[in-house]
């Protein structure tokens, strides 16, 4: 078990860390109360409130770092939020390492986002409403990484499943938009059943839910309660990062518009799962099975993200298949203990970068051809859109791992770090995360080619309204937040690297343990190796995708894994199947047995009385026949009720 | 003696009795009930403030007392005083009436019906309503228990829709079978007490309790029975729920608001008041039944509420699976799980008044309840849209919502001692979503469609020809057609919204309220918190 840090009171600059989530909470309470008066006005408050709450994370990372690193875990209490006997449950703020990557990541990338959506928003007649909504999400995800204990963690954690439940549904005359909406809060709820129910088990054995008290006594936790808790969280995490089982929402929820798909679905709402993982490791320390089955989960996940990508024609689909497959590849990392978690946070950070530039790069590419999504209409688009290409090349480049970009460093020690596990887990984990690095190169490789290189198609198509395409470069609002995002595929590996983020995480997460000695495949050997087979994977798109034509139609008569793949592996069926119908059929009966069964018992019971009260009516004046029969009744209780009291 | 809660319990009847004259006037009569109303409210302000926190906590069980001699022959009392529960109860049940009167102003009442009868009947049904929470003789609440069904019933059977003398005897004889069972009880507790007591038999709550030790159990599960019957229908318990689809349906949405919202708690706040601290034995013994009726209730009345096509029993199955969870936390005996159910009863008397009045506007709109008849809706009233899902979410109790706090602490008191049922009654969190995101998507998402809306859309008079070209035309005929909140709807909304909000982040100045008697009621059942006790 790592040691836990000394949790001091936050003072100075860190006693300001409520502005964190009070400026967006004030732009999304003023855009979505003011109406339309605050149309002409309303984006550039939703910009300036997130930029200023990464202003504030500036000054508190830097006023943090000036600290010893033992004193860098501090907590501000704002007021107490509930109380009942021993229960109380803090409005706190946990300001640490850990929480302060997390708030740069989110207001930093979330600003650029902003800043994007301002342009890509522009023609929406309820921008207002939608940087209101954005700024309600990036409130609830700041709640969500800074509370100090489980409460507020729920709170941020249902928080932003209701952002991104609006956000998800934001083109709502699109029957299809509202469903995928409601699946994801849905999918999510599950997660959140099992994130809840791990707080009441807290609860009882430990009577706290503060995270100082809890991670400090663990200890006292059985082998049984500790799977438990674990794997309850897991759940939760799940949930929220499109995971095995809970997948299947995440590629519906592209349904929402591309700058929602970058921030909430690709650089941070999914994410908090890892950071739930990587916050209460102290109990993952302590469970060694928990943290198998995490990684285990982590593992399926990054192989079904790979394969379902490699089928798909939806460039916003195969870019989010992508993100479940990278949510994996951290999944897998925290997995591995104390080998993983700053690993986990490493590609978290760098996968913020890349993922929100191809999301970017991707809504760009739809702005330039009218809401376009299938590659196979696109072709030949690198002339048209120079800075999306190579911003998005950049994207690219980084995430199948190319040296030294960002990607590169952190999947890389992932799958080192897998590869030194004993036994048969470092070849299977080790074996599957290089295997998927492959599908990886694959499926973006042939997304890069079917997009920007071979035959302009679109050339001989039409819109869905009749007109032809004009491909366009996005305005300057929208490519400055691409261009800095590109820098960031480049550096931030690099950067982050050098700068040591992985002793700056050590408070909060502990410090990470080097795997010794010699794994499944030698240390030295595992960079080749990805590259290599990264580079295999490259290489098969280029001679199945880039040497022949494309055709615009999708080929129907496709093997059985391609078409197994398109189906998103049989997950949105098998959900069908077992739970939503036999839930709809369930609801049917429930419905017609209330109505039939209990009422029909009560009815036919008072139907019954009615006619024996008719009969009385007969003999007497009988207006109040109910009343006069039900005193009748009360009248035998009362009488047999009392001698039943009497007697005993 | 305080004259405070006589004042509380009359003034409501002063102001029906003054409306008598003025029933040719119905805009005098509506003002006068509304500033009755206002003023009880401000009285139930002046209650909150005179009620001692401190002196609860040291264990004064009812302040504000006002006894007088009523029947000394049967040892009755007329004995009014409160609780922090009972407290709550009444300051949600002032807050809410105004609110709805404000809402019935201009509600369209079945012919021959006058406006200032139905805010008469409010105020009378509030009147009620205050004795049912004020009274600390056994044998009084018992007499405004039955007394609140006279009001209800004659607003739903004068003043409802198609069937409400069906909804209304239903709802009458349900109620007056368990209140009858009740009275066979309450006279059992009568004769028992005259066993013990040298000075004969009491109604006196206070008195009856220093007699519980030494009621033996089988006597004590048989009176518990008896009342319990009662609570569970006013709560509506599975399977003694049916007649609150037809009354909840059928009820004027008003009245709908006063039933579902206040009255119902009547029987929650009984096993509170009256099933634990006189019956502990037969509480504790009988917990698990009521246990697996609540959960089956939370479950249950969450799948119901899927399938239903009416919004009003929606709204009404809805509360059912809501009145297991507070079920669930009144039975599963800890301090947290107790002030979770008050506090709940609170919650969801506000969320579910927003949820009925949503309800009420849309079908002042389109003249249907029924869910299929209306579609798109956030298109042309996007305000009414975002108060409904605001009504929903609050509703599946999210975080950052009143009813996250009180679903919380019945959930997470409940499970140290009961966690399977616990857990049963969690998985009804994922239910709930389902239930208010479906009838979301039905009614406010997706293209504009559906009967209601698309015929009050016909018959706006701003139609013709040009709307099929000029999207501004089309616009503006929407909006007269099918249109946004007004300003009556808006003052209606407002006051909920944000009591639904703030005691959502601040639920303090309630659960310190409630805490202290909590705490008394848990020492009355003579358990101990499982984890986090108070120190005693």
């Amino acid at each position: 078990m790592t040691e836990l840090p000394e949790v001091l009171p936050a003072t100075g600059t860190a006693s300001l860390a409520w502005l964190l989530f009070a400026l967006p909470a004030f732009g999304a309470l003023v855009l979505l109360i003011a109406g339309r008066r605050a149309n002409r006005w309303g984006h550039l408050l939703g910009v300036a409130t997130v930029a200023g709450a990464f202003v504030v994370g500036l000054l508190i990372f830097f006023d943090t770092l000036a600290l010893d690193p033992d004193q860098r875990t501090r907590e501000l209490s704002l007021f107490q939020w509930f109380a009942v006997g021993g229960l109380n449950v803090d409005f706190g703020l946990r300001i640490d390492p850990l929480s302060l990557t997390f708030v740069l990541l989110i207001t930093g990338v979330g600003a650029l986002i902003h800043l994007y959506s301002v342009g890509y928003m522009a023609s929406d007649p309820g921008r207002r409403r939608f940087f209101g909504q954005l700024n309600l999400f990036v409130t609830a995800m700041l709640l969500l990484v800074l509370g100090n204990n489980f409460v507020m963690l729920y709170l941020g954690w249902e928080g932003v499943g209701l952002a991104s439940y609006l956000l998800i549904g934001w083109y709502q005359d699109r029957p299809s938009a509202a469903t995928a909406a409601k699946k994801a809060f849905l999918m999510n709820r599950i997660g959140d059943v099992g994130l809840a129910i791990a707080i009441f088990l807290l609860w009882t054995n430990l009577g706290t839910l503060q995270y100082t008290q809890v991670f400090a006594r663990v200890g006292e936790l059985s082998g049984g309660v500790l799977l438990a808790i674990g794997l309850l969280l897991l759940l939760g995490a799940c949930g929220k990062s499109g995971q095995f089982p809970l997948q299947a929402w995440l590629p519906d929820a592209m349904e929402g518009p591309t700058p929602v798909s970058a921030l909430i679905h690709a650089a941070t709402m999914v994410t908090a799962g890892v950071y739930l993982i990587a916050r209460t490791h102290a109990i993952y320390d302590l469970s060694v099975q928990g943290r198998l089955i995490v990684a285990i989960i982590g593992t399926i996940t990054l192989l079904i993200g790979a394969v379902i990508g490699c089928a798909y024609d939806d460039i916003k689909k195969v870019l989010a298949y992508s993100t479940v497959s990278q949510i994996g590849y951290m999944f897998l990392a925290v997995g591995l203990g104390p080998a993983g978690y700053a690993l986990g946070i490493f590609h978290l950070l760098t996968h913020g970068f890349f993922k929100a530039g191809l999301f970017l790069g991707a809504g760009s590419v739809m702005h330039a051809m009218h809401d376009e999504v299938d590659m196979r209409r696109f072709g030949g688009l690198a002339r048209y859109l120079p800075v999306t290409f190579v911003t998005f090349g950049l994207g690219y480049l980084a995430l199948i791992g190319f040296p030294f970009l960002s990607g590169y460093y952190s999947k890389d020690r992932i799958i080192e770090a897998a590869f030194a596990q004993e036994g048969w887990q470092g070849w299977v984990f080790g074996g599957l995360a290089t295997l998927a690095a492959g599908l990886t190169a694959f499926y973006m490789t042939r997304l890069v080619l079917m997009t920007f290189f071979g035959e302009r198609r679109w050339k001989q198509l039409q819109t869905a309204d009749g007109q032809d395409y004009h491909p366009h470069e996005s305005p300057a609002v929208m490519t400055i937040p691409m261009i800095v995002l590109a820098l960031g595929s480049i550096g931030a590996g690099a950067v982050l690297s050098a700068v040591g983020l992985v002793d700056w995480l050590a408070p909060s997460v502990g410090e990470l343990v080097e795997p010794e000695g010699v794994g499944a495949v030698p240390h030295a050997a595992v960079p080749w190796l990805v590259v290599a087979i990264s580079a295999l994977g490259v290489l098969i798109a280029w001679l199945t995708v880039g040497r022949h034509r494309v055709p615009v139609e999708r080929p129907a008569h496709v093997s059985l894994p391609v078409r197994a793949a398109r189906r998103d592996l049989y997950a949105n069926a098998i959900n069908e199947t077992l739970i939503a119908r036999p839930g709809i059929w369930l609801t049917r009966a429930l419905v017609y047995f209330d109505n039939r069964g209990v009422d029909g018992l009560v009815n036919g019971l008072a139907a019954g009385l009615g006619g024996s009260s008719g009969r009385l009516r007969r003999l007497q004046t009988g207006f109040v026949r109910s009343y006069a029969l039900s005193m009748l009744g009360g009248s035998v209780l009362v009488i047999g009720a009392l001698l039943a009291v009497v007697l005993t | 003696m305080n004259p405070l809660l006589p004042v509380l319990l009359v003034f409501p009847l002063v102001g029906a009795l003054v409306m008598h004259p003025l029933r040719d006037s119905p805009r005098a009569a509506k003002q006068v009930a509304i500033g009755t109303a206002l003023v009880q409210l401000a009285l139930a302000v002046v209650a909150w403030s005179a009620y001692s926190v401190p002196a609860a906590a040291a264990g004064v069980r009812f302040q504000l007392r006002f006894v007088v001699e009523w029947i000394p022959a049967f040892g009755t009392q007329f004995a009014l005083g409160i609780d922090g529960i009972a407290l709550v109860m009444i300051v949600l049940t002032t807050f809410l009436v105004p609110i709805l009167m404000l809402f019935s102003w201009e509600e369209r009442l079945p012919e021959g019906r006058t406006a200032s009868g139905f805010f008469a009947l409010l105020l009378a049904t509030e009147a009620t309503l205050m004795g049912v929470f004020m009274a600390t003789d056994v044998f009084l609440f018992y007499v405004f228990f039955e007394a609140m069904l006279i009001p209800m019933y004659f607003l739903i059977g004068r003043f409802g829709g198609p069937r409400r003398q069906y909804a209304a005897v239903k709802f009458f004889l349900y109620s007056l079978f368990g209140g009858l069972i009740m009275l066979a009880s309450l006279i059992g507790l009568y004769v028992v007490s005259a066993q013990y007591l040298p000075a004969g038999g009491t109604f006196d709550w206070a008195a009856l309790r220093t007699i519980v030790p030494l009621i033996p159990e089988s006597t004590q599960i048989w009176l518990f029975l008896g009342f319990f019957l009662a609570f569970a229908i006013k709560a509506p318990l599975v399977p003694l729920h049916t007649w609150l689809p037809d009354a909840g349906a059928e009820a004027p949405i008003g009245a709908g608001v006063l039933l579902v919202g206040v009255l119902d708690k009547v029987g929650t706040f009984g096993f509170l008041r009256y099933c634990l601290p006189l019956f502990p034995l037969a509480s504790v013994r009988l917990a698990p039944l009521v246990l697996v009726l609540s959960v089956i209730g939370v479950l249950y009345g969450a799948l119901l509420a899927v399938g239903q096509k009416d919004l009003s029993r929606f709204v009404a199955y809805t509360s059912i699976a809501h009145f297991g969870f507070i079920a669930l936390g009144i039975f599963a005996f800890s301090t947290q799980a107790f002030a979770g159910s008050v506090l709940y009863m609170v919650n969801h008397g506000l969320s579910t008044g927003m949820l009925f009045v949503m309800v009420g506007l849309l079908a002042a709109r389109g003249g249907s309840r029924m869910i299929t008849d209306y579609g798109g809706v956030s298109k042309l009233a996007p305000m009414l849209a975002g108060c409904f899902l605001l009504a929903g979410l609050s509703s599946l109790a999210l975080p950052g919502t009143n009813s996250f706090v009180s679903e919380f602490l019945v959930l997470v008191g409940s499970y140290p001692r009961e966690p399977v049922y616990t857990i049963l009654a969690t998985v009804g969190i994922i239910f709930a979503a389902l239930y208010v995101l479906w009838v979301y998507q039905q009614t406010m998402q997706g293209p504009v469609r559906g009967r209601a809306v698309l015929a009050a859309l016909e018959r706006s008079p701003a139609g013709g020809p040009g709307t099929m070209i000029d999207p501004a035309i089309a616009a503006s005929r929407a909006r007269s057609g099918f249109p946004d909140l007004c300003a009556r709807e808006i003052a209606v909304l407002v006051p909920l919204i944000v009591a639904i909000i703030v005691l959502g982040f601040f639920p303090g100045p309630v659960l310190d309220v409630v805490n202290p008697s909590v705490a008394a009621t848990m020492t009355e059942v003579g358990l101990t918190d499982p984890v986090g006790g108070l120190p005693r």
